[in-house]
């Protein structure tokens, strides 16, 4: 039982970081251009 | 379309009138950013591979006063951060050009930055996702036996979670019943927020009394696949709804006002009014009915009247708006205001032919109307039934919500909008856009198929087919005279002939004859066969004359579009009659008929005979003119091709941005596989419906079955709609591994 204490928050803190990271993602722009993306990655210039 | 090989006619098509090459309206329509840099934003339909966003960022990069560009492939946009003390943004759209990619500028003013809509969906999307998950990982060790005070923990966790998340996530879903309830009509949304607020307001109660069965999972899951129906829905509508819209700024919406004292100022299409001074560029159209104050002048009517070769108007003769100057600039006086022009009246027209068509209500509408009530009686019944027979209404209420949540259409929602996205998805790569999944339902249902013919069943630009031309140099002459003028005719002689364009010094363009010039002491003529000395034209409509005497003559034929009479062929193997509409006179009508297999062909007709044509049967109606406008919006179904006038685009269904017509069958086959589809979808919800509804009803639906069938049930049916991309692959000659890498190599 006392494990749960620390498992069960750890988890939560796990789930919520991901949540927060993928809104964060939504923000900055990362899902404007999907197929672009998967695009460029066939450019050979690194300079973009 | 080939990628990533430039075709050459978006080289050539460079229209001295066109707003991209105006660098005083590119800089009105550019965003500011505050840093002295703006940003202008161009649409690339046919940009598709890596190779095509290096093409035209380097080429745009190479720009001196060009800070960043960046191609956004799924949007189909480049968007162009610039200095505008560095130049002017007129090279932007001739650049992309000579990379070999047809562009157009999109105007910021008609564009919201971003999608509130869609980003609300998706976070609601990411907390539901978030939660049901988490949830799910307590409700699996409830499910395996946790009990006593580690299962009211787990629900005192799983309830923490669960009702912001619901909160949050269902407020979508709660507002749209609101609405609807309100105004005293019901929606898809009232029974979900009714079972979703039920199955949490009951499991609080459970959670709080220490109960066994609490359906947080079964809400928060609930929640997350509807909102990825609805995201999916939105995205797709929004997609489509983008690329039309941007399709619909090519035209400048106004006109170059000149005011007695001579000074010019561009004012907006509704600020024009009768008696005002208008100057029209060549190449321009007239925004309002005028008649015309300069000496004659030919103009094109081919987007009105739909036929390709120029009419000469006289000076005081009316022209209709819509119409392109051809030798401009000319002077026109305004006849009447923009409300009461011909593009006005053809508006009212479609609307007239909106209001008579009754529009068969949407597949997933009619489901929606009988399931509400359906279900609720059921839930009711269950209740009344378990609490009069056994006297437990706790069960009652237990086994009621269990019958909500298990009816909830997690599957229905799906059914119909992952089909649409999938469809709509195929459509787009053929380069097909569709407005909204009920277009795509009413194309399947069509049973014949009417074309227009200038422009839609051929490209609208005549071709030259025939010239007869002693030798070399009397070429070289023509193309040069050719290439001085915007006459459609000239500009089909500048490309037939293929010569090195030689630069005239003086090229005089006389409207309805032709051009002359002086040309190495010789008066050249190229233009009607009476002005060039022919007595007695026996071939070809443009002559070359040199000092009054005929030296040779061009014949000219309107091309069909790639793939026309392949299409034709197609429809009519698959038992869709062809007719062919066109406003154009016999000759040229039956000609194109015979030429693309048609065996019906209707000419001279006027927008009324056609929109009367239409209406008849379900018709799905291709065209472009401003004249088929009303036909398209009295059709069944629609489709016009990118090159349409606004009008025509904008009462089409269906966009097609490609040249190729085989896009028709192929956008038939492609709707009737997706209704098909649909069809199985809803068999399949109403099929879980049918097995889990008993279950519920009788008391045996745990949360843990639940939230199987739930999942199970939303999980077939995307992966049935994903049938329809292998039921609408095409039939290739090489592998598509090959014929891409192929394409990228070239």
């Amino acid at each position: 039982m006392s494990g749960l204490a620390i498992t069960i928050p750890v988890a939560m803190l796990m789930g919520l970081a991901a949540l927060g990271i993928f809104l964060w993602a939504l923000r900055s722009g990362q899902y404007e251009d999907m197929d672009g993306a998967s695009q460029r990655i066939l450019d050979e210039d690194d300079t973009p | 379309m080939t990628c990533c090989v430039p075709s050459d006619f978006a080289v050539v098509e460079n229209d001295p009138a066109a707003i991209e090459n105006d660098g005083a309206a590119l800089g009105a329509l550019s965003r500011r950013l505050g840093d002295g840099t703006a940003q202008l934003e161009f649409a690339v339909p046919d940009a598709h591979c890596a190779a095509c966003i290096r093409t035209i960022e380097t080429s745009l990069a190479a720009l001196p006063m060009v800070r960043t560009a960046r191609v956004n492939l799924t949007r189909r946009r480049v968007r162009i951060v610039y200095d505008p003390t560095q130049g002017s943004p007129a090279t932007f759209a001739p650049t992309i050009k000579a990379a070999g990619y047809h562009t157009y500028v999109l105007d910021p003013s008609q564009e919201s930055d971003g999608d509130p809509v869609l980003a609300e969906l998706i976070r609601a999307l990411g907390v539901a996702g978030f939660a049901a998950g988490n949830i799910m990982l307590f409700s699996v060790s409830v499910w395996s036996g946790a009990n006593d005070a580690t299962r009211d923990l787990f629900h005192w966790i799983s309830a923490l979670i669960a009702l912001p998340a619901i909160a949050y996530a269902g407020r979508i879903f709660f507002r749209s019943a609101w609405r609807a309830l309100r105004v005293g009509k019901t929606n898809m949304d009232v029974p979900i927020s009714i079972g979703v607020i039920l199955a949490t307001a009951l499991s609080l109660f459970e959670t709080i009394n220490s109960g066994h069965h609490a359906y947080f999972d079964g809400a928060t899951m609930l929640l997350f696949f509807l909102l990825i129906g609805r995201t999916l829905d939105h995205l797709m509508r929004e997609r489509a709804r983008n690329t039309i819209s941007g399709l619909a700024r090519l035209q400048p919406r106004g006109g170059t006002l000149v005011r007695p004292d001579g000074t010019r100022e561009y004012v907006k299409l509704r600020e024009i009014e009768p008696g005002m001074t208008l100057e029209i560029k060549a190449g321009e159209r007239l925004p309002v009915d005028s008649v015309l104050l300069s000496p004659g002048s030919s103009f094109d009517y081919s987007i009105i009247t739909g036929e390709s070769l120029p009419h000469t108007i006289d000076v005081g003769q009316p022209v209709v708006a819509g119409a392109a100057s051809l030798a401009g600039p000319v002077q026109v006086r305004a006849e009447r205001a923009a409300t009461d022009s011909f593009l006005a009246r053809m508006a009212a027209m479609m609307e007239a032919a909106e209001g008579a068509k009754t529009r068969p209500r949407r597949i997933a509408d009619r489901a929606a109307s009988l399931y509400a009530p359906v279900v609720h009686t059921i839930a009711i019944g269950t209740f009344l039934g378990w609490g009069l027979i056994s006297g437990d209404w706790h069960a009652a209420l237990t086994n009621a919500v269990a019958v909500l949540i298990i009816t909830c259409p997690c599957a229905l929602a799906l059914a119909v909008p992952i089909v649409h996205v999938v469809a709509a998805g195929r459509l787009f790569e053929r380069g097909i856009l569709m407005k909204d999944g009920a277009a795509l339902e009413r194309i399947a249902e069509i049973d014949s198929v009417a074309f227009d013919k200038t422009g839609t069943l051929t490209s609208g630009t005549p071709r030259l087919v025939r010239s007869s031309l002693p030798d070399d140099a009397s070429a070289a002459i023509a193309a040069a005279l050719a290439a001085s003028s915007t006459h459609p005719l000239s500009r089909a002689i500048a490309h037939g002939l293929d010569q090195a364009p030689r630069v005239l010094d003086e090229a005089t363009e006389i409207a309805g004859k032709g051009i002359e010039a002086q040309i190495d002491g010789a008066t050249w003529r190229l233009g009607s066969a009476r002005w060039c000395g022919v007595t007695d034209p026996t071939d070809g409509s443009v002559w070359l004359s040199r000092d009054g005497r005929p030296v040779g003559s061009f014949a000219f034929e309107d091309s069909l579009r790639p793939g026309a009479a392949g299409a034709v062929a197609t429809l009519t193997a698959r038992g869709l009659p062809v007719r062919l509409l066109s406003g154009d006179a016999a000759g040229p009508v039956l000609a194109a008929a015979w030429e693309a297999g048609i065996s019906e062909a209707h000419h001279s007709l006027a927008p009324e005979d056609k929109l009367a044509d239409v209406a008849r049967g379900r018709t799905l109606m291709v065209g472009d003119g401003i004249n088929d406008a009303p036909a398209l919006r009295a059709a069944h179904a629609s489709m016009a091709p990118s090159t349409a006038a606004d009008i025509g685009r904008s009462a089409a269904d269906f966009v097609l941005t490609g040249d190729d017509l085989g896009a028709v069958p192929f956008a038939i086959h492609t709707a009737r596989s997706a209704a098909r589809i649909v069809v199985e979808n809803l068999g399949i919800a109403i099929g879980y419906n049918a097995i889990a509804l008993p279950l519920a009803i009788s008391g045996q639906v745990t949360p843990l079955i639940a939230a199987i069938a739930m999942s199970a049930s939303s999980v077939i049916v995307v992966l049935n709609a994903m049938r329809l991309r292998l039921m609408t692959r095409r039939p290739r000659a090489t592998a598509p591994g090959v014929a891409a890498l192929k394409e990228r190599t070239a």
